[in-house]
């Protein structure tokens, strides 16, 4: 590990970290007010918590769809196409290759921001788990105009209980994902890759032609240089 | 230049989050200001100036010499020539519901059975009918009282007319001249008319069921004269409402529930129908009464106004809630006695039974679809539950129904062991329970009156009666807040059931499930991380 050369890359840029820590505060503050309203515990009151939580579900929904125009837009869609190739020796090296001292399968590369798993497992979450979320959401908020929009075979239980389930995901989701950040070559380099969208990656390998996204991409400010 | 650039990005940038906020404020603005439902109500009530267009001292019919009560309504109808034939077409004065069976009347005068003095046995229980309007205790044999609803001023009639018919038989100028007085006393008090006032209306509703604040808990002689805090609507520091504000009047029908019709079944706003009677929170605050962006709105179809607007009842005086007919009778030294309890309400009655009292109550929540089924001693009962004499109808299927506050007065009474009725028996004059303590003759006599049949075998079987609690409405400040009712302990609504209140209500399996996958990803990136920093020291030992 320590005898490959790093290279700093200009991995993720400027409205696409606006865009994760934008959504990090979003959802932060949607499950710190949502588990109150379901009742977990008490911090500024039920009726606060209500205003505050729909409040910020409007907020999220108009920034994500500006998010979703971006990546259409830009093409940034096919980092999240989904893909079997390498998966297993992904999910073998985070099960046991980490341990030994392993290079990572599939390391980060300009246009190939994803491993295989985090092509899963982001779509999922940008194309299931969010607009679940997003959709119940709003069912849960226009619950009296059911009627009048012929949806009145929903049950506001059924909404709730999935609204509330997709919240156990996505805490669940934040606890391995933060984790992960740490299994960088530094327990920071992620991280620090999110804030300032250069990160140290190991220089050598290729892009492989299916990981590419597209041509042109991330030319922003593209420059690799050398540490 | 490159510094620039980069400076007018974030400037950029930072516009784009304001401009994001602004588009979700958009959606959640007016909640500053005054509700549209209040504007409304606001404008509805605007300069309230006495339209009376007569000065009923002027009347010469207001000025001869009366010497009974009738002769005063006789000329009180010289003028009003419709208003005897109107009222006695009301609830008021029949006493019996119109829309129930004739078979089995509901009403006072009817089959129906309360759980205070019970029955009226068909109008033949006398002091009953002291709230009758009529000029004495015969029911409806009586003279229509016109001043006992439109009278300003009350004296004793008894006292005051005895007084003039002796003084004036006298052959004593003197006491001629205290007949004059008297007859003075009664011209003012005849003349001094107008629409009944709370105290009109109060002289039985505040007092009905045989004492102050006995029966509603919403309604006591408190609300005679209520500051704001009592009754936002009524208190002399705000609108002075009387109660025909609301309880707007047609051919002497009085707006309100009957029995088991409706106080109002369309609940329109006057915006919608200006002849609605005025009786609904929704006539003159429409029913979306709250600011417009405000959640509080989608609530009015499933919670009623009072719901939150009546937060607690008997604010002022305390109600009765328990009157337990089956410890009446008991004597010391062979005689009837009271014993009096806290608030200086009496605890024990010889003639009535244990009672309790309660001050600040907090209604119970019940779905109520405007109407309330009552039970006539013609129904027959199961003593093996508790008998809901008066229960709302309604449930969460009902469109109409909406969740309700209610006073709920609970007691034991009398039942008919072989015929699984409820009892109606006598309480007073010379052959009433209050007399002779014997249930059994008060009983037969009671269903005599109603021609019912008694089995002579009797037992006590606990009651309940709901008042819906409507008046008494706190100002808004008061009001119920949200998680008063969206709580998982201690809900308002805690023993309703079949729907999902967020706040309230939680599926075990899915918090359970939840939780368990939340602490499992946990507990996995600890064990993963311990794995990492076990092998990464082992690497660096070799």
């Amino acid at each position: 590990m320590h005898s490959i050369k790093l290279i700093t890359t200009y991995l993720y840029t400027r409205y696409e970290r606006f865009w994760h820590w934008l959504q990090m505060l979003l959802i932060f503050l949607l499950l710190i007010t949502g588990f109150e309203i379901h009742g977990v515990y008490s911090l500024m009151g039920f009726e606060q918590a209500v205003e505050v939580h729909n409040f910020l579900g409007i907020t999220w929904l108009i920034a994500f769809a500006f998010f979703v125009f971006w990546i259409f837009t830009t093409g940034e869609w096919k980092q999240y196409i989904p893909t079997t190739k390498k998966l297993l020796e992904v999910i073998h090296y985070y099960g046991f290759g980490i341990f030994k001292g392993e290079s990572h399968p599939v390391p980060k590369r300009k246009g190939a921001k994803h491993n295989p798993l985090q092509r899963l497992t982001y779509l999922s979450l940008a194309a299931m788990l969010l607009p679940i979320q997003m959709f119940t959401g709003i069912f849960y908020w226009t619950y009296n105009s059911w009627e009048s929009w012929g949806l009145d075979f929903l049950s506001l239980n059924v909404v709730a209980l999935i609204h509330l389930a997709g919240a156990f995901s996505i805490l669940a989701f934040i606890v391995v994902h933060v984790y992960m950040t740490t299994t960088g070559h530094s327990i920071f380099a992620h991280i620090k890759a999110m804030i300032t969208g250069w990160e140290e990656i190991e220089e050598g390998e290729e892009v492989e032609d299916w990981e590419k996204a597209s041509r042109g991409l991330c030319s922003e400010n593209a420059s690799a240089k050398e540490v | 230049m490159m510094f620039k650039l980069t400076h007018k990005r974030y400037v950029l940038y930072f516009l784009w989050i304001c401009f994001l906020f602004f588009a979700s404020t958009l959606l959640f603005a007016n909640q500053d200001q005054d509700a549209p439902g209040l504007e409304l109500a606001r404008q509805v009530v605007k300069e309230a100036k006495n339209t009376t267009t007569a000065d009923h001292s002027q009347f010469k019919a207001l000025n001869q010499n009366f010497t009974s009560g009738p002769e005063i309504s006789k000329a009180c109808l010289s003028c009003h020539t419709e208003a005897a034939k109107q009222l006695k077409k009301t609830l008021h004065w029949t006493w019996l519901d119109p829309n129930s069976p004739k078979d089995n009347q509901m009403g006072k005068a009817g089959y129906s059975v309360n759980n205070f003095c019970i029955s009226a046995n068909a109008m033949n229980d006398h002091h009953c009918n002291e709230c009758h309007i009529g000029w004495n205790e015969e029911g409806k044999k009586a003279e229509i009282d016109c001043l006992k609803c439109h009278g300003r001023k009350k004296i004793n009639w008894e006292e005051v007319l005895g007084d003039y018919k002796y003084f004036a038989e006298s052959k004593d100028p003197e006491e001629n001249a205290l007949a004059k007085d008297a007859q003075a006393e009664i011209h003012e008090v005849v003349q001094s008319i107008g629409r009944p006032t709370r105290k009109n209306c109060g002289s039985c509703h505040f007092s009905g069921g045989g004492g102050d604040g006995v029966k509603h808990g919403d309604l006591d002689p408190s609300l005679i004269n209520p500051n704001k805090e009592l009754d936002v609507h009524m208190g002399y520091d705000g609108q002075d409402f009387e109660c025909t504000r609301c309880h707007t009047t047609i051919a002497h029908h009085v707006a309100g529930r009957i029995y088991g019709t409706p106080a109002s079944e369309t609940r329109h706003s006057l915006l919608e129908h200006d002849l609605e009677p005025k009786i609904m929170c929704e006539s003159c605050h429409s029913d979306k009464p709250h600011a417009s962006s405000s959640k509080m709105n989608d609530h009015t179809d499933k919670v009623a106004c009072q719901a939150c607007h009546v937060p607690v009842i008997a604010k002022v005086l305390p109600v009765q809630r328990w009157w337990d007919w089956s410890k009446a009778g008991k004597k010391k030294d062979g005689k009837p006695y009271d014993v009096n309890g806290p608030f200086g309400k009496p605890v024990y009655q010889t003639t009535k039974g244990d009672t309790k009292w309660e001050k600040n109550v907090v209604p119970k929540y019940l779905w109520f679809n405007g109407s309330i089924k009552g039970v006539t001693a013609k129904d027959m009962i199961d003593p093996s539950k508790i008998v809901k004499l008066a229960w709302p109808n309604g449930n969460r299927n009902d469109k109409n129904a909406r969740i309700f506050p209610f006073n709920i007065h609970s007691g034991k009474q009398p039942y008919d062991t072989v015929n699984k009725t409820m009892t109606t028996p006598l309480l007073s004059g010379e052959h009433g329970y209050w007399t002779t303590f014997d249930w059994q003759d008060s009983i037969q006599r009671g269903a005599k009156y109603l021609d019912l049949p008694f089995s002579g075998k009797i037992d006590f079987v606990e009651t309940a009666y709901v008042f819906p609690s409507t008046h008494m409405v706190s100002p808004r400040e008061e009001a119920l807040k949200c998680s008063q009712c969206h709580t998982r302990s201690d809900s308002r609504l805690a023993n309703l059931a079949g729907f999902y209140m967020p706040g309230r209500d939680k599926v075990n399996i899915i918090d359970f499930a939840g939780w368990a996958i939340v602490l499992c990803s946990f507990g996995g990136i600890v064990l993963h991380a311990l794995g990492r920093i076990f092998t990464n020291g082992r690497k660096k030992e070799e």
